[in-house]
């Protein structure tokens, strides 16, 4: 990613929240006019989706069920972006990591519960890894780029685990492909479940435990990458490979590494939707959230919390959409789509087509001022 | 325009100087790069233009062929006052640019370089015959022999400065401005090159030549300008002057701003190079087998004119670029290309590196303050647990640092792009003098520092020697080298030309030095 | 035997097909990344256009006006990413990203809004369709034996798209080796700093680049929706506009060997449609995923530098910032 840093004379907030809202706002603008060109109220749109996400509290559940696949996949994006390298493989990393996650589950009958799941969970990393790392090393040995090489990786996974699912772990006596049901102990508990257990109602949602474990990984990416030194020598190399390299920092192992860690976070999907979800394996379950992490993780500024609410956006305007498509048939989820790619767009390709107009419209109204002591 | 010695050649009659320059004026921001520069170059002669770093030469000329716009003053071609507004149209004004860094694609030939922007018609071919039958023609006036289907990539590099200067004759050039043309050329290439420039002047074209090497100009030249800080400083008959009035005009008799310190008593060796080799990362081979040694409690100055392997010989001894061959003992420690150690393992040793270019290597710009005042550091149990980094006693420690060397202002947790020069130089001292190591490499540690940071700078470096450390200090400021250094060795053209102790050192030897002539050789 | 040959000329035939707009976009891609502007829109492009193909076909009943409008929306596609990237400096695979994305959800919300089928548009017909053309005589030579089903299968009964996707190649190897604009844009790729000097425009160079990028990924498009099939499917392009960059890749950027990269990816899946299901002594079935797999895995052996080096232009992927 171009970094192109005009000297500011502005606060932070200008720069870390006022452009990327701005950004933002041109994009649902835009997706407006898109609403009104078909022929639709965008205003009465936009308050149908906003209550189809948050109206009831089985639709918030289905809400947070989408944005725990976009907390892993924002943060496998965003891990890679602090190293320099732009991971579009995660689509691909999240369908073997729930290759990994399935053939736990398959496996596994007749353990207890919890060993399990954390078996599950841990090949989910790992798998998800495992299909990073050819394309980390790639970059990292050989100088191939590890955009066109995480391409190409996610249509042969998808080609890979088609096979699969078709010729080997398809349910004997089935037609569709994908596995049998795992047994109850590999099921990850709904979080209506859960709570009804502590007394508290919620409406049946897809919403598992997984959101939990999302939430914990937001917080240990925080602390790696802020914290350890492991993180530190990643964002070196990122920002830096002359400095890393003169502080005596291996850019290649580092770069490897973030694939490695970019992989395993994406691989994680597979536990909300193989063992939190379907319970089964079915082909294509990852439909796209490797891409929306690329917009969660622009969007977030790479950083955990910028993400969980992108995320949380996300996983509105996905269950919002399809709330949506009820009551306005026109409106389905490609225009969430159509959503994505202008946030896209705009948080990041664009991101500095308005930036310069918003820091002089602030000098204007509000006059800058030197940061720092810039004259001694 | 102080200590400007006779007047400019002026033939006996008539023909207007092919190129002068009358008053020209240069500001970046608060810098004066060249001020008041007046000079006329005649038609059919070799003119030299020599100064050190900073002279405002390459400012001077990039006026010329229109790459600036100068804030004042005027010049005259042919006769003709004239405005440059681009490279395009100095062209057309018969002024012709040879870059020191080649403007060339490399897989394209010779003749499609030379067309490239200059090409008749929307087909190539009748473009490529037309450059071909030009290309023979030059090649017999004025012995510029090159094939000219051979691509770029498989061409020496003399060869390729050959093109750049095709590619200007071709579009019509007059006068040749060649920028620091010999940097990259083996002697037989620079013999080579002179014939070409001898023969261009011979059929009547003007060159001029930008240099800080002596020997080309009293070898080429016709009439030489000095420059020195911005001004022009003399303007004469190479026939009528010599190296050394050439070497002192070029230096000067500046004030000194001599730090107050003790004679050193060195101790042990703590450094030993013996016969090192380095190449750059084009393959060029930038240090060519140097050897010194480096004492505890001394401080060894290289001094030299930028680009003549100081940079190369630094990051090879920090771990930073591999070594060809020769080697390197460090405290007993042998290192040489098969046993090579990195910039952390150098640490480990006991070597500090303060590096030249501190926001290119020795800082992140985008990290806040804390965060680059760790860099290279990172391991160290002060600063780091078995996992968790130790934030709070990092950025008590930067606070601390930040302190003790009066880095304004003293807040580890604002963004180190925000830290104006001084303040940037002095986080990266503090944080490599800090570790206590036994040798400190430091280059340029002034560069972009104001005068009060310099002296702290200054005093906080004769402290550390005064410890019993060793310091090699790599330095363009001759002031600098003078000033701090214990002994001193000028580099030149990737080797060593002379050794002399602060005692014996001015910057008339020196400045002969650093254009590339040895002590007691004939002048 | 004659069976034999009879497959080999029908897996002819069908590579001939398939290969169409992968040459088209591989074509495009190279102008591009010649220029030094990555694209991976090319997938983009191609649905893109065949959107606006159809919808204009199916409302106007003209093939021809379908044409125009895939061309000029693929070429509008182009010049967002020409903007962010050529004049604002954006980074060129996010800003790519962003137009596949936002195609794929485009085309279906807009197909659905106003044709009311599902997302596609209706079918197309007739003068609105692109249709095979006939060469002379080819139904009469069709019994000769060699040439006969030669003539008749393989060089006659092509949509002409298929035909200019073909003549594309020599074209755009005359237009990049021997014209003055070939010159230029060979040389932005490389070494921008170079043609700055000589006094041309590096961005306007680009732009023009990209510009030919939107036109044959626009007949490209054009080819899959009222070609190739009778209307726009949702995600029709299926990842063709990828293979065209692999073949690209595979291709080292230079028209002719992309052209039979092309034919190569295109012949493995004619290949495998007939061989679904057939025993192959010695090895066994292939499994159809696998090589549905093949011309992605080959061009990453490939960008692993096993086979040959596959160096892309010098200034490929990095914004060209005057140094003043």
């Amino acid at each position: 990613m171009i970094a192109l840093a005009p000297p500011t004379q502005v606060p932070r907030w200008v720069t870390h929240v006022l452009v990327p809202v701005t950004n933002l706002l041109v994009a649902f603008v835009i997706a407006g006019i898109i609403i009104a060109a078909i022929g639709e109220d965008p205003f009465k749109a936009m308050k149908l989706l906003v209550l189809g996400a948050f109206g009831a509290s089985d639709l918030i559940g289905f809400t947070l069920y989408y944005t725990t696949n976009f907390i892993f996949t924002g943060l496998a994006v965003a891990i890679a972006f602090h190293c320099g390298l732009f991971n579009i493989g995660g689509e691909g990393q999240a369908y073997v990591g729930g290759l990994g996650v399935g053939l736990v589950g398959l496996a596994f009958s007749g353990w207890p519960a919890p060993i399990v799941i954390l078996i599950a969970i841990a090949a989910s990393m790992a798998f998800g890894a495992a299909w990073a790392f050819i394309p980390g090393y790639l970059q990292a040995k050989r100088g191939s780029h590890v955009v066109i090489t995480t391409i190409m990786f996610n249509f042969i996974a998808a080609a890979m685990i088609t096979y699969l699912l078709v010729e080997v772990l398809i349910q004997p006596g089935q037609q569709a492909p994908q596995s049998r049901e795992f047994d109850a102990n590999a099921w990850l508990p709904f979080m209506h479940d859960v709570l009804r257990g502590i007394g508290i109602n919620m409406g049946q949602s897809s919403l598992n435990l997984s959101f939990v474990i999302a939430l914990i990984a937001a917080f240990l990416v925080w602390v790696f990458i802020w914290h350890t030194r492991w993180g530190y020598e990643i964002r070196t190399v990122g920002a830096n490979q002359a400095a890393a390299v003169y502080a005596g920092i291996s850019p290649s192992r580092n770069i490897i590494l973030a694939m490695l860690i970019s992989g395993g976070l994406a691989g994680m999907v597979g536990i909300n939707e193989i063992i939190g979800v379907h319970h089964r394996l079915i082909l294509d379950f990852p439909a796209g959230f490797g891409f929306v992490g690329i917009a969660v993780a622009l969007m977030g500024r790479n950083h955990p919390l910028g993400i969980f609410f992108a995320a949380l956006l996300f996983g509105m305007l996905y269950q919002g959409g399809s709330e949506l498509s009820f009551d306005i048939p026109t409106i389905t989820r490609d225009l969430v789509v159509v959503i994505q790619g202008l946030v896209i767009l705009f948080s990041g390709a664009m991101e500095h087509v308005f930036r310069p107009h918003i820091i002089a419209a602030y000098i204007r109204i509000v006059g800058g001022r030197a940061v720092g002591a810039a004259a001694e | 325009m102080t200590g400007l010695e006779t007047d400019v050649a002026t033939p006996i009659a008539e023909a207007p100087p092919a190129l002068e320059l009358r008053g020209i004026d240069k500001w970046f921001g608060p810098v004066h790069a060249n001020s008041g520069v007046s000079f006329a170059v005649p038609r059919g002669s070799i003119h030299g233009i020599i100064g050190e770093n900073g002279a405002g030469k390459s400012t001077l000329m990039s006026i010329v062929y229109g790459y600036y716009q100068a804030d004042a003053g005027q010049i005259l071609v042919n006769g003709t006052a004239v405005k440059i507004t681009g490279p395009q149209n100095a062209l057309s004004h018969g002024i012709g640019m040879v870059h020191q860094h080649f403007m060339l694609v490399e897989p394209f030939t010779v003749l499609e370089n030379v067309i490239l922007g200059a090409e008749t018609g929307r087909i190539l071919a009748p473009s490529l015959e037309r450059a071909r039958a030009e290309l023979e023609r030059l090649e017999r006036d004025y012995s510029l022999e090159v094939n000219p289907d051979a691509t770029i990539e498989t061409l020496a590099v003399g060869l390729r400065q050959r093109v750049e200067i095709l590619k200007a004759l071709y579009r019509g050039a007059d006068i040749l401005i060649l920028d620091e043309p010999t940097g990259v050329l083996t002697p037989q290439e620079v013999d080579q090159l002179f014939d070409i420039l001898r023969a261009l002047r011979d059929q009547g074209k003007t060159v001029i030549l930008i240099t800080h090497k002596l020997r080309e100009i009293m070898a080429l030249t016709d009439n030489v300008t000095v420059m020195r800080q911005g001004e022009v400083v003399a303007n004469v008959k190479t026939a009528e002057t010599s190296r050394e009035k050439l070497a002192e005009l070029m230096v000067g008799r500046s004030v000194l701003l001599r730090v107050e310190k003790t004679v050193a008593t060195p101790g042990a060796e703590v450094l030993a190079v013996q016969d090192l080799s380095v190449r750059d990362g084009q393959g060029v081979r930038r240090v060519k087998g140097v050897s010194f040694d480096v004492r505890a409690g001394e401080i060894l100055g290289i001094a030299g004119v930028a680009g003549n392997g100081q940079s190369e010989l630094l990051e090879a001894l920090a771990g930073i670029r591999p070594i060809e061959s020769g080697s390197i003992r460090f405290k007993g420690t042998e290192i040489d290309a098969t046993h090579m150690r990195n910039a952390r393992q150098m640490r480990e040793l006991g070597m500090g590196h303060v590096p030249e270019d501190r926001q290119r290597m020795g800082l992140v710009v985008s990290f806040q303050a804390n965060e680059s005042s760790i860099l290279g550091h990172q391991d160290n149990p002060k600063y780091t647990g078995a996992i968790l980094m130790r934030q709070s006693a990092i950025v008590a420690d930067v606070a601390e640092k930040m302190e003790r060397f009066d880095v304004r202002p003293s807040n580890p947790l604002l963004r180190t792009s925000a830290f104006s020069g001084g303040n940037q130089q002095k986080i990266v001292l503090v944080r490599e003098m800090d570790q206590n190591p036994d040798l400190l490499l430091v280059g340029q540690p002034t560069r972009g520092v104001d005068i009060g940071a310099i002296e702290f700078i200054h005093k906080r470096l004769i402290a550390m020697r005064d410890q019993g450390k060793a310091i090699l200090l790599v330095s363009v400021e001759l002031d600098e080298i003078l000033s701090l250094s214990d002994r001193i060795i000028v580099m030149f053209d990737g080797g060593i030309v002379g050794e002399v102790s602060q005692a014996e050192a001015d910057e008339r030897k020196l400045g002969l030095m650093m254009a590339g002539e040895r002590l007691g050789a004939a002048a | 035997m004659e069976e034999f040959f009879t497959m080999i000329v029908l897996i002819a035939d069908a590579t001939l097909r398939v290969s169409t707009p992968l040459i088209l976009a591989a074509l495009a891609g190279l102008y591009a990344e010649r220029s030094g502007v990555v694209d991976i829109a090319l997938e983009g492009k191609l649905l893109g256009a065949a959107f606006a193909a159809a919808t204009v076909a199916a409302v106007t009943h003209s093939a021809w006006l379908g044409l125009a409008a895939g061309i000029t929306f693929a070429v509008a596609l182009a010049m967002i990413h020409a903007y962010a990237c050529v004049t604002h400096k954006g980074d060129q695979v996010v800003s790519g990203m962003a137009i596949n994305i936002l195609v794929a959800g485009l085309g279906p919300t807009l197909a659905l809004a106003w044709f009311r089928q599902g997302g596609q548009t209706p079918r197309v017909e007739g003068a609105a369709r692109f249709h095979p053309w006939s060469w002379p005589g080819a139904e009469a030579v069709a019994d000769i034996p060699v040439i006969g089903p030669i003539y008749f299968e393989i060089i006659s009964g092509h949509n002409m798209f298929v035909y200019i996707a073909v003549l594309c190649v020599p074209l755009t190897a005359w237009v990049i080796y021997k014209t003055r604009f070939g010159l230029r844009l060979r040389a932005v790729g490389e070494s921008p700093e170079a043609v700055d000097t000589a006094g041309i425009s590096v961005d306007w160079m680009r732009y023009q680049a990209l510009i030919v990028t939107g036109i044959l990924c626009g007949i490209g498009g054009t080819y899959l929706s009222i070609a190739q099939n009778a209307g726009f499917l949702r995600n029709m392009s299926a990842g063709q506009g990828f293979i065209a960059l692999a073949a690209l890749i595979f291709g080292k950027w230079r028209p002719w060997p992309t052209m039979f990269a092309c034919f190569l990816f295109a012949f493995t899946d004619a290949v495998q449609t007939r061989l679904q299901g057939v025993d192959i002594p010695g090895i066994g079935i292939i499994p159809v995923q696998f090589i549905q797999a093949l011309p992605f895995a080959l061009t990453v052996i490939l960008l692993a530098g096993f086979v040959g080096k596959a160096v892309a232009p010098r200034a490929s992927g990095i914004p060209y910032i005057k140094e003043r």
